[in-house]
């Protein structure tokens, strides 16, 4: 039998559209409300016409004042300091994970049944993430005085929530046949988790983990504005003494070092797949 | 035949997902003899349901499953493990972990013989070992014990399963469609490493299967099932055209 592909003309024409009338007046309302919102917060925020204006002079002006740069300045405290300030990214990381790892195994629905649980994990986890870094600082610089442990305990506490979030959402995204698997030999809990989730979370772990490392490199370089330790506290000297060519110096090795490790990280990222 | 002599015995076995709402209507299944017993049935009728009460991957709403003189549907913790243990599994998906090697795939069913420190340390007994490579050997797949257990095949996957599942020492073997996601020679294949396993341990083998014919030429015994119910039990010369009407309805597919 021949099947016949040309489409039997139909009477009535059928119709089609994306939106019914009352989609496309809420789209429409959106849309307004976005346009009125822009509206009223130019007029919140006063910008002044006159300062708005000379801000491309003041700019070659500070330029200026910051060439040439004062690289005489690195040995004598940039180096120590931008040491410093990826030890605090590279310890205050490790610290996160104490804190870290159990609660993204608390937050994961597939290791842990109790809601108690996963609401008990939320709480620590979106208390950590709600508090910026610079926040945490004032106040681990308000406990310990300016130190580097105050930064440490900043970035530790800061990333708990990033680490810790993202890691539950990994586990809870694994292959669940193995588990069952490996239940089904009759492994101990702890066993399965070592034997069974770990492998399979191994790669996203060591993702979430450098990369989180990468962020706070960046982060731990702000630190030392308010006292916690690394080359913020350059930065923020060379600032207020007006050494602009300093401050060129600090933000100089600032790029290279994220640079770098921006380089490091994805290269360690490409070899776990 | 007495009832110490069973290797398993089910009684009144219930499973209700959704309450008042039974997948599994009282199954009666008792099993004294070695070799492939395999449970047809269409679709959706609980024979994924009646393996995993077994060992307990699901828990059985009511009834007496008699496992080594031990009634695993009470067995709690550390003993309900231990029951496991010798309960071999074998996945339709084969379940290995991916990221490990074969070898390591195939130690796991020791899993439950050792600590999670030793697991962690990777602390496998010499004995283990060899026996975890004898039966590579077995399986045919010696050569790829250090591979990745991804770079396998379906087929390759589902021996790796099984030797797992061996490795365990088991009292009983449950397959849960073992070959449906093979091709038809491999799946002739699969069935006859089960077979050679269950000869070689002198132990019984459940295998949910859906091909009628390649259970009929495996079995010693068939398991019709429908509707949560057992509708035939006996050997694969006595299974009829109407009683397969019986399992699976209808009658157009038999010709």
């Amino acid at each position: 039998m021949k099947i016949s592909t040309a489409t039997p003309l139909t009477a009535i024409d059928r119709h089609w559209q994306r939106f019914t009338l009352s989609q496309k007046l809420s789209r429409y309302a959106v849309y307004l409300v976005l346009v009125l919102a822009l509206v009223l917060s130019i007029q919140t925020v006063e910008v002044i016409p006159e300062f708005f204006y000379d801000a491309p002079e003041q700019m070659a002006d500070m330029f200026t004042r910051m060439w040439p740069i004062d690289f005489a300045y690195y040995p004598v405290s940039v180096h120590d300091a931008m040491l410093e300030t990826l030890n605090i990214a590279t310890l205050g990381t490790l610290l996160t994970l104490i804190f870290a790892i159990p609660l993204a195994l608390m937050n994961a629905s597939n290791v842990v049944a109790s809601p108690w649980c996963h609401w008990i994990a939320r709480f620590f986890l979106v208390s950590s993430r709600s508090v910026n870094s610079l926040v945490w600082a004032l106040l681990f610089v308000a406990i310990f005085g300016p130190s580097v442990i105050a930064g440490v305990l900043a970035i530790a506490f800061r990333s708990v929530g990033f680490v810790g979030k993202l890691l539950g959402e990994a586990i809870e995204e694994i292959n669940m046949g193995p588990i069952e698997a490996l239940t089904a030999t009759g492994a101990s809990w702890a066993a399965i988790l070592l034997k069974g989730y770990w492998p399979q979370i191994l790669p996203a772990f060591f993702s979430i983990v450098l990369f989180r490392w990468d962020i706070n490199v960046r982060e731990s370089a702000v630190l030392g504005l308010v006292g916690a330790g690394g080359i913020g506290v350059v930065l923020s000297d060379s600032m207020n003494l007006f050494e602009w060519q300093r401050v060129a110096m600090a933000l100089l090795a600032i790029f290279v070092v994220v640079i770098l490790a921006e380089i490091l990280v994805v290269n360690i990222r490409k070899r776990l797949l | 035949m007495s009832s110490a002599q069973a290797f398993l015995e089910i009684k009144g076995l219930q499973k209700e997902y959704v309450s008042g709402n039974p997948i599994l209507k009282g199954i009666d299944i008792t099993i004294t003899e070695p070799g492939i017993i395999a449970i047809i049935g269409p679709s959706g009728t609980g024979k994924s349901t009646l393996l995993r009460c077994i060992n307990r991957l699901i828990e059985p709403t009511a009834g007496q499953i008699i496992f080594e003189q031990a009634d695993l549907c009470d067995a709690r913790g550390g003993e309900l493990r231990k029951l496991r243990r010798h309960v071999g599994m074998v996945f339709q998906e084969y379940n290995l972990v991916e990221r490990l090697s074969v070898i390591e795939n195939v130690l796991t069913g020791r899993l439950g013989y050792m600590s999670a420190w030793r697991a962690w340390r990777r602390n496998f007994s010499q004995q283990d070992i060899n026996t975890a490579f004898e039966l590579l050997d077995a399986v045919g797949l010696s050569e790829h014990a250090t591979q990745r257990a991804d770079s396998l095949s379906g087929g390759q996957r589902q021996r790796v399963g099984i030797a797992r599942a061996v490795m365990q020492d088991p009292r009983i073997l449950l397959a849960d469609e073992p070959t449906s996601s093979l091709d038809p020679k491999t799946a002739v294949e699969i069935m006859e490493l089960l077979e050679r396993f269950a000869q070689e341990k002198n132990i019984p083998a459940l295998v949910n299967i859906h091909d009628v014919n390649l259970a009929r030429r495996f079995a010693k015994r068939m398991i019709g099932m429908a509707g949560g119910k057992v509708v035939y039990d006996g050997s694969p010369e006595g299974i009829s055209d109407e009683h397969l009407k019986l399992i699976y309805g209808g009658e157009s597919w038999l010709a």
